[in-house]
């Protein structure tokens, strides 16, 4: 059962691997041969995938630099916000802390595609429409809700008597979040940021409906799509085009499993 | 003016909003406005042409909502969408449980093992949706090639292209059956339950981890099949989270966008609501109907959430 489970969820990631690294002929020819011998390995797909345009290439170098950007930016800020907001939410009473978690809850559970509308037509009118800093910013709004969450979970397991103290120490509330709180928050912010991370990195329908005018603005997930409907750009090509989209958000995941699966089920035994 | 000094707990609260304001005004600016403005916009006529015109106090019509409740295609549409929604739901759960019961005991190489499981569901979702049209691909797929090879397909299959199946089943020559199917939208619902599945299996696994041990034992040491420990043991535990899960997977599943515009484009009876706001707005440029289409969604989903915690939501309460 295990290795039918291991085999139904890894193969379609190895066939991708495989099929990256062969010749297109080869691929054309034989279609149903999975594994070819490694001498037969071409890492000209790469090579193509990742040359800039103007040198003959698909320019994914520059689609990667764009993701990384736009991922690296969101996360910064998603937290720059998150964190006070979460710190508030676990900690502090205020008038309407219920109704704040109710909002929260429909953000996260809310159509994106009913979002996507008036935006794209305040960002067509802003002439916002082709900027990163647009995307960014619908990113933040998608974000902010999970990791207030997450990040509530956590703080909340932070004893309170630690914060008192400090307060006896003379430490500012902003202080005491900064100089107490975050330091034991820490592995809860960076499971949190590696989340956002993946969840910008990943994203498609706000990509396309922004970015798709101007192939210098693509992000590698929007490159993929836009290049895999045409013929000109040949299969294996956009394979190694996925593995390299695919190849970081493997490497987070698997740096971080644990972290990662943690904040997200934290709480899911309470069902 | 003096003003009274703030007691401990109004500044507490003042703190509290203080902190939070960013991430409110970021909610409110981001989400909040645009879905209000869709409603307004879900009963204006507009199109992006003359959208310069639009404003609070437009010509508000119910013909958008009309024309979309009329249009050809929308019934259908939706009915696509329920379809869709109900099977990747099921399949998604129903894997994520095979999956988490048979990865819960110890074995080498666990970690990695319920690690690697979840790879579907973390991976870029352009890379695995382009990774299945390849692999199904009626050209050079392997899927179609090894069914001709190792299972007699006479032609390829074009899974993802193809809106019904026929084939003749038939056992022995005694019964024949012609049974027609939606390829495609099969499909997609497959794609879909692999996708979610190991999502519902973190939550599973989760809770699984959590069931006393010896209530297993117990009844294994008085003799109880397996298939019996899982029906009046595990199950009883689970059914709250599979409740949940039901609920959270059928509104990401409802709203989804991207899995099915990525395989099939929304071509061969695959067209849910999602993907046909996306083709109003973008292809017709029609704003008023998309808004309203999108609207008729997420009222759709606010009716099916109301049932839900109308009838169903006081037992997963009560477990909290």
């Amino acid at each position: 059962m295990i290795i039918v489970l291991l085999i139904a969820t890894l193969f379609p990631f190895l066939y991708m691997l495989l099929l990256s690294v062969r010749p297109i002929e080869q691929l054309l020819q034989d279609p149903g041969q999975l594994w070819i011998a490694p001498s037969e390995w071409t890492l000209s797909t790469y090579r193509e995938v990742l040359t800039s345009v103007d040198n003959g290439g698909q320019g994914f170098l520059r689609f990667l630099a764009n993701s990384a950007m736009v991922s690296l930016a969101a996360t910064a800020l998603t937290l720059l916000v998150a964190i006070p907001g979460a710190y508030a939410v676990s900690r502090l009473r205020f008038t309407g802390r219920r109704q704040v978690h109710f909002l929260f809850l429909s953000v996260y559970l809310f159509p994106s595609i009913l979002l996507a509308i008036p935006l794209f037509v305040l960002f067509t009118r802003l002439g916002l429409r082709g900027s990163l800093g647009g995307l960014i910013l619908v990113y933040i709004a998608q974000t902010v809700p999970v990791s207030i969450y997450m990040l509530r979970n956590y703080l909340s397991t932070i004893p309170e008597s630690l914060e008192e103290a400090a307060a006896v120490d003379g430490y500012s509330r902003l202080q005491t979040l900064r100089k107490v709180v975050l330091p034991l928050a820490a592995p809860a912010v960076m499971a949190n940021a590696l989340y956002v991370f993946m969840i910008a990195w990943n994203e498609f329908l706000f990509a396309l409906l922004f970015l798709v005018e101007d192939r210098a603005d693509w992000t590698v997930s929007l490159g993929l799509a836009q290049l895999s409907g045409g013929i000109e750009v040949s299969k294996t090509v956009l394979m190694a085009g996925s593995v390299v989209l695919t190849l970081p958000i493997v490497i987070i995941f698997f740096a971080a499993e644990r972290l990662l699966t943690e904040g997200l089920t934290a709480g899911a035994e309470k069902g | 003016m003096s003003k009274r000094p703030l007691t401990l707990r109004q500044r507490e609260s003042r703190a509290g909003l203080a902190y939070l304001s960013p991430t409110l005004i970021v909610v409110l600016v981001v989400v909040v406005l645009p879905i209000l403005w869709t409603i307004m916009l879900a009963f204006q006529r507009i199109r992006l042409i003359n959208l310069r015109r639009a404003g609070v106090f437009g010509e508000y019509t119910l013909s958008n909502i009309e024309l979309v409740l009329t249009s050809p295609g929308f019934w259908s549409s939706l009915w696509t969408t329920v379809v869709y929604t109900v099977g990747s739901t099921v399949g998604s759960i129903a894997i994520g449980l095979v999956a988490a019961l048979a990865l819960r005991g110890r074995f080498r190489g666990r970690t990695l093992v319920r690690a690697s499981v979840l790879l579907p569901y973390v991976a870029p979702v352009v890379s695995v949706t382009f990774v299945w049209t390849i692999l199904l691909s009626p050209q050079f797929g392997l899927a179609n090639n090894w069914g001709a090879r190792f299972l007699g397909w006479d032609r390829p299959i074009a899974f993802l292209s193809q809106r019904e199946y026929a084939f003749d089943l038939s056992f022995f020559g005694l019964f024949s059956w012609h049974l027609e199917i939606p390829l495609a939208l099969l499909t997609v619902i497959a794609f879909e339950s692999w996708r979610y599945f190991p999502f519902a299996f973190l939550f599973l696994l989760a809770r699984l981890q959590a069931v006393p041990q010896d209530l297993e034992e117990a009844a294994r040491v008085d003799g109880a099949a397996p298939t019996q420990i899982f029906r009046h043991i595990l199950l009883p535990q689970l059914s709250a989270v599979i409740a949940l899960l039901c609920v959270l997977r059928f509104i990401m599943t409802f709203n989804k966008f991207d899995d099915v515009y990525l395989l099939t484009g929304g071509g061969a009876g695959t067209e849910v609501v999602s993907v046909r706001v996306y083709e109003f707005l973008t292809a017709r440029f029609d704003v008023g109907a998309a808004a309203a289409q999108a609207l008729v969604l997420a009222t759709g989903l606010i009716v099916l959430l109301a049932i839900y915690l109308r009838f169903l939501a006081p037992r997963v309460e009560g477990e909290e």
